[in-house]
Formats: structure tokens, sequence, C-alpha cells
């Protein structure tokens, strides 16, 4: 008979060691996979290290694909931490790259800084206002966060598909020749590209800086300001919050908003650093909102994990792009993600209890096999980052 | 002019069946699970692993065209149930958080996941499907004026899709084992003081959940498309778990609420067909998205919402207590 047997104290090393024999369970599931659907694993996890790291270029591109990762993952990670499941950090960039777009085509004849400034401003404001819907419901008719999040993913697509297939909006390129085949946005001024870093032979994005600024600032949030304890206690529980006078409606209206502004600082980027014009294929194809979500969830919500991981979730998705073909179907970047996830979470257990094996016959059901010293109990508590 | 305006609302009234089926099937199967206590948001996911399986056998498999189906759609059920194992192994066995998982169930087999990749793998893209559902002329009823068309002149997963229902209800209020089911749901605790098996109602119920889901997917490639594209269910597992809440936890009114959400879904197309352009498309392609989250907005304010038929132990692992 297996049980598992809650564990009074989690020793700082399995917080570590869980997750990475889980990366490695990961690892040998889905090259499990890859031989029964008859790919050799071997090659193809080689030529995923080869597309984004070691080939020229590669690392570059990784940087590329983890900018906006970074950004929906932030936004998820945030808003899980305090049990609000935003899931709609997909619809939230795509609002913040037509709000960054928008501010980017209007502003053309600012200097450079202040452009880009202007744009980040919209695409968070953007971002923020297509969150604070759902934010607003959940927090004043306790309507599910979830569905409805998920939901305006759609409704956001639609508005974008209309902005440039079916309108004569301000965003779409209404003038060139091909154009007028070929439906696409306004290409923006030179002046709104943002700056990228260049280190040898490798390009840092600004937004990358940017976000990894974002993930400080998150971090020192959650850990040492009111705001963030308040968060930490409403997400352990909600009534000691409300007992406690913390005016949980503003917290979720307010956090909702946050995650969605960071999520269209995604899509701003998105604009300025990459594509320069509003690309609505280009943005649903890629799917940044839903691997967030993977990036969240693997880095436990911790904003500076999210830098780690959305490296890792960058390096999958760059070589989903470069690898195209017979060989790397598609949608092995997906199934991946998926592998990896449900690996880390079902490893969670191993960190809160011990499995312990006991013969059938032995029906003892007094005693713990570990005998809790009663002083242990409030260690136990700690983990959580605690409500005392 | 009377007979005009009857046909077009007959039209409305089969095309609005056509696109609730996939919700009536992942919907039911749902509400099972939830019943249960596990909320299983991978039902996207479960769904578009159902469409792209039930596909593959329609095009591998020679044979008379209703053995073809009926294999199609079991094999589509066995792809929804292989997945919703995944699901209840992380959280009932590994007690793992049931949201994070659900939405890792759906990336996982989604549109970017596994379903694809299937897919690609055996190049179904841009195949033409082989073996359609065609309506049956149910006891040679379907010229009867109205009701006729409805409801004797559907396809057999249409008709499989009442019997569902009407299973669900007599299964979850006219037996010991739904009697049961409801109970793992709304108390854990007291099921299992009474002998009842938390885990096992738990995981069959989730894989029943997942069959079901895998049965709604078969739908979009056995009948509503004739191809298969990657991610082609476009939420439609998220607007079944809607569905599920608006509905509060019953079959009954689950079927009625997925009519109601395929006829959001085709009345676009309905009314472009009939050359009303003036509203541009991608209102309509959004319209029902935009009315789920005005049914979740109204039952959640409406006053007699005081979690009405929510089950009290949805989404809450169950751990026997032993010292």
């Amino acid at each position: 008979m297996i049980r598992f047997t809650a564990r009074e104290n989690v020793p700082r090393w399995l917080n570590f060691a869980v997750p990475l024999a889980a990366v490695v369970v990961a690892v040998i599931v889905a090259g499990v996979v890859l031989a029964a659907t008859s790919h050799n694993p071997l090659t193809t996890y080689q030529s995923i290290i080869q597309a984004s790291i070691t080939q020229p270029g590669a690392f570059s591109q990784t940087l590329v694909s983890m900018t906006p990762l970074m950004f929906t993952g932030l936004a998820a990670a945030v808003a899980f931490r305090m049990r609000l499941w935003n899931i709609g950090g997909e619809g939230q960039l795509y609002m913040g790259a037509i709000g960054a777009a928008g501010v980017g085509l209007y502003f053309h004849s600012l200097p450079g800084p202040l452009l880009i400034v202007a744009m980040i401003v919209g695409g968070v404001l953007a971002g923020m206002l297509w969150a604070s819907i759902p934010g607003a419901l959940r927090a004043y008719l306790n309507t599910n966060e979830i569905l409805t999040t998920l939901m305006l993913n759609y409704v956001a697509a639609n508005v974008m598909y209309y902005l440039i297939f079916d309108s004569n909006s301000y965003w779409r390129d209404l003038t060139s020749p091909s154009a007028k085949v070929f439906p696409q946005g306004k290409t923006l001024s030179d002046a709104a590209t943002w700056p990228a870093l260049q280190l040898g032979n490798v390009t840092i994005p600004f937004g990358l800086l940017f976000a990894i600024g974002l993930a400080l600032l998150l971090w020192g949030m959650i850990r040492a300001t009111r705001y963030g304890y308040e968060m930490r206690v409403l997400a352990d529980s909600p009534m000691v919050g409300r007992y406690g006078g913390i005016r949980t409606r503003r917290k979720i209206l307010s956090l909702m908003a946050i995650s969605g502004g960071i999520a269209g600082i995604g899509g701003a980027s998105q604009v300025g650093d990459f594509s320069h014009v509003l690309d609505p294929r280009g943005l649903e194809q890629a799917g940044f909102g839903y691997s967030g979500i993977v990036v969240a969830a693997l880095a436990r919500y911790n904003p500076i994990a999210v830098v780690v991981t959305s490296f890792f979730i960058g390096m999958l998705v760059n070589a989903g792009f470069a690898l195209q073909g017979p060989n790397f179907p598609i949608g092995l970047t997906g199934t991946m993600e998926g592998i990896l996830l449900f690996c880390v979470l079902g490893a969670e257990i191993f960190t809160r209890y011990r499995l312990t094996v006991r013969r059938p016959h032995a029906k003892v059901r007094t005693a713990a096999p570990v005998s809790p010293p009663p002083v242990a109990v409030g260690q136990a508590t700690t983990s959580h980052g605690g409500v005392s | 002019m009377t007979g005009i305006n009857a046909n077009i609302g007959i039209s409305i009234i089969m095309t609005a069946i056509l696109y609730g089926t996939p919700l009536v099937f992942a919907g039911i199967g749902e509400l099972f699970a939830e019943r249960s206590g596990v909320l299983n948001l991978g039902v996207e996911g479960m769904m578009l692993m159902g469409a792209v399986m039930a596909f593959f056998v329609s095009q591998d498999m020679t044979g008379p065209s209703w053995l073809v189906l009926l294999v199609a759609v079991l094999v589509a059920m066995i792809a929804g149930a292989v997945m919703a194992l995944i699901h209840a192994f992380v959280t009932i066995t590994l007690r793992a958080n049931q949201i994070v998982s659900g939405l890792t169930l759906t990336i996982f087999a989604g549109a970017i996941g596994l379903s694809s990749f299937i897919a690609e793998d055996n190049k179904l893209g841009g195949k033409a499907g082989k073996h359609q559902f065609v309506p049956l002329n149910l006891f040679g009823l379907k010229h009867l004026p109205v009701i006729g068309p409805i409801l004797f002149n559907q396809s057999a997963i249409v008709y499989a899709s009442w019997v569902v229902v009407g299973a669900a209800v007599i299964y979850l209020y006219r037996t010991r084992i739904g009697l049961h089911l409801r109970s793992v749901g709304e108390s854990p605790q007291a099921a299992d003081a009474m002998g009842i098996n938390v885990t096992r109602y738990r995981y069959m119920h989730v894989l029943l959940g997942g069959a079901l889901a895998g049965a709604g997917g078969a739908v979009f490639t056995l009948q509503i498309a004739t191809n298969w594209i990657d991610g082609m269910t476009a939420g439609a597992g998220w607007i079944a778990i809607a569905l599920v809440i608006y509905s509060f936890w019953r079959p009954d009114l689950l079927l009625l609420g997925a009519y109601l959400f395929g006829a959001f879904t085709s009345v676009g197309f309905d009314l472009q067909a009939r050359g009303v352009t003036s509203i541009p498309s991608e209102f309509w392609s959004a319209l029902p998205y935009l009315m789920t989250i005005v049914a979740l907005v109204a039952v959640s304010a409406s006053s007699i919402r005081r979690r009405l038929g929510t089950p009290a132990a949805l989404g809450v692992p169950y751990v026997r207590e032993e010292s």
C-alpha cells in the first residue's frame, strides 16, 4: 500500500531537486512520445539545442522568442499568485499591440525616446482596460474570471482582425499597392523602433531588458510591500483577508489591471521591438498568452523564476518556428510544453508529502510513521510565506 | 409569406442544433466531472483530440459508412478519456491544482499541441472527409410540419446526444450511483464515511467526461466540417464549461443552453448567407463569446445565485485525514 503522508517541514534542497527531477522525467516522457511516433528523440533534442542556442544567430532568436513570453508569463504569475486566474493574457497582449501601434502611428513626429514611452503607455493602458472588464465582473459580481478572460481572448482577436481586414481603420495600410490586394497594417516610422543592445554577436531586444526590470520590480512588490503582503494573505485565505480589513474587491480589480497591463506591454514590445506593424495573424498564431501560462506555472508564480522558465519555453518556441517541417511538426511545441508542465505539476506533491510504503496487512491506523513533534507545526506554514 | 418565415425559423433551429450538439456532449461530460468535484478545464483539448482521432479513423478505415462512423466516434471517446486520465491522475492522485492541470491539458492537447502534432504526422490537413453523418428520416416522419425536420430528420449523432441527456437525467436523479455521485461532489467526507470510494467515483466520472468531450469533438470532423483544421473547435470546449455553470449543473437545462449557443454561433452564417452584410463578420464570430460572458454575468448577478447548484466540493482535492 503506497501512501502520501504530509511533511512537517520542507527541506530547502527539495524545492530545487523535485522540479529538476520532474524536468528529467519530462524529457524522458517526451522522448517516448517522439519515439512512439517514429521521430528520433535524440536528433530532435539535438536540433532543438542547435536551432535555439548553438547555431549562429540562434541564441539571439531565442531571446526574441522569450521576450513576449516573459511579459505574458509575468502577467499570469502575478495574478495566479493571488489565485486570480487571468488566462486572458493572449487578448490583453493583442489589445496592448493595438494600443501601442495606434499611439506609435499617431505620434510619429515625436522624438524617439518619447515615442517609445508613449507606445509603452498605450500598450499598458489598452491591456489594463481590457483586463479590467473581467476584473470588475469578478470583483463586483463574482463572475468566474477564468471563463470571461478566456472569452475575451476570442473577442480581442476579432477586434484585431476587424481593424486590419474588414474596415478602413486607422491601423490599416490603405495606400501601398500590395495592401490593396493583401490587407495589412500601416508600418510605424523608424523613430518608433525600439533600440536593441548589441553584445558581441548577441542582440538583446529592449523589451527583454524592460521585462527583466519588471520581473525584479514585481518580485520586490510581492515580497516587500503592503500590496504584496495583502496579495499573499488573500491567496492563502480570502476570509482572513476580509476580516483583516483588506479591500478585497479593489485588490482583485487592481491586480487584474496590473496583470493586463503587463501583458499589454508584451503587445507593445511585439510592435516596437519586432514587427513594427499590427499583424493579427502573426500574433494569433504565436499564442504568446497561452505559453505565458506555462511559463508562469513552471515558475510557480515567482517573477524571478519567470525569467528562467521563459528562456526555456522561448527555446522550445523558437525551435518550433525554426524547425517547422516533417521532423518537427508545429504541434510538438505545445505537446512538449504540456508534458513538461504536467511533470512539474504532478511532482509538487513530493515536496509537500513523503511517499511511504506500508505492507497491506499491517493495518495500523494509529500514529503516522514520522512522529511529529508539536513544535514543528508552526514551521510547516512558513513555506507559504505566512499568515500567522 | 408565413411559409417562408417558418422555413427560415426551421433552418435557424436546425443549424442551432448542429452547432449545439458538440456543446451537449462536452457539457454533459464536464457536468459529470464537476458533479464528482473535479473541475476539468481541459475540455477544449479533449475535444480536439476527439476531433482529430475521429477524422483519422474516417480517413484510414474502410468499410460501410455506419461502421466507420461508429468506430470513429468510439476512438474519439477513448482519446478523450485518455486525456482525462492524465488530468485525473495529476489532480486526484497527485492532488495538484485542478485549474492549472486543466489549462495544461488544453495546451498539451490543443491547437498547437498533440492534436495538431497527430494531424501533421498523419498528413490529415487539407484532406476531404470521406464519411459524414447524414440526416436519418426517423420513423418516416420528416415531412410533418415544423417538428418533422427538427425531431425526425437529424443524424445519428444528434439522436445519440439526446439519449445522453436523457440518460444523464435518469442517472443523476433516479439511480443509487447517481445519488452517490452527487454526494461525492457535495461532501466527500460524508460520502467516504458512507463507504463510497471517493477516488474511484472521481476517476470514473472524469474519464466519462473526457469520453463525452471526445465524442463532442468528433461531431466537428464528422458532421459540422468536412476537413481538419488545427484548433477547429475554436473555444467550444470553453463555452461548454460555461454552459455547465449557467445551466446550474442540470442536464436538461444544459441541452437548451447548448442550442441557444448553437444559434449564436450559426446566426451570423445564416444572415450572411441571406445577404445581410451591413454588420461585419467579426461581430458574428465574436457573438458566442460575448453572449457567454453575458450569460455568466446574468447567472452570477441574479439574486438567486448563492451557489445555486454548484457542487460544494468542486475544485477541492479530497484527502482522507489520517492520524
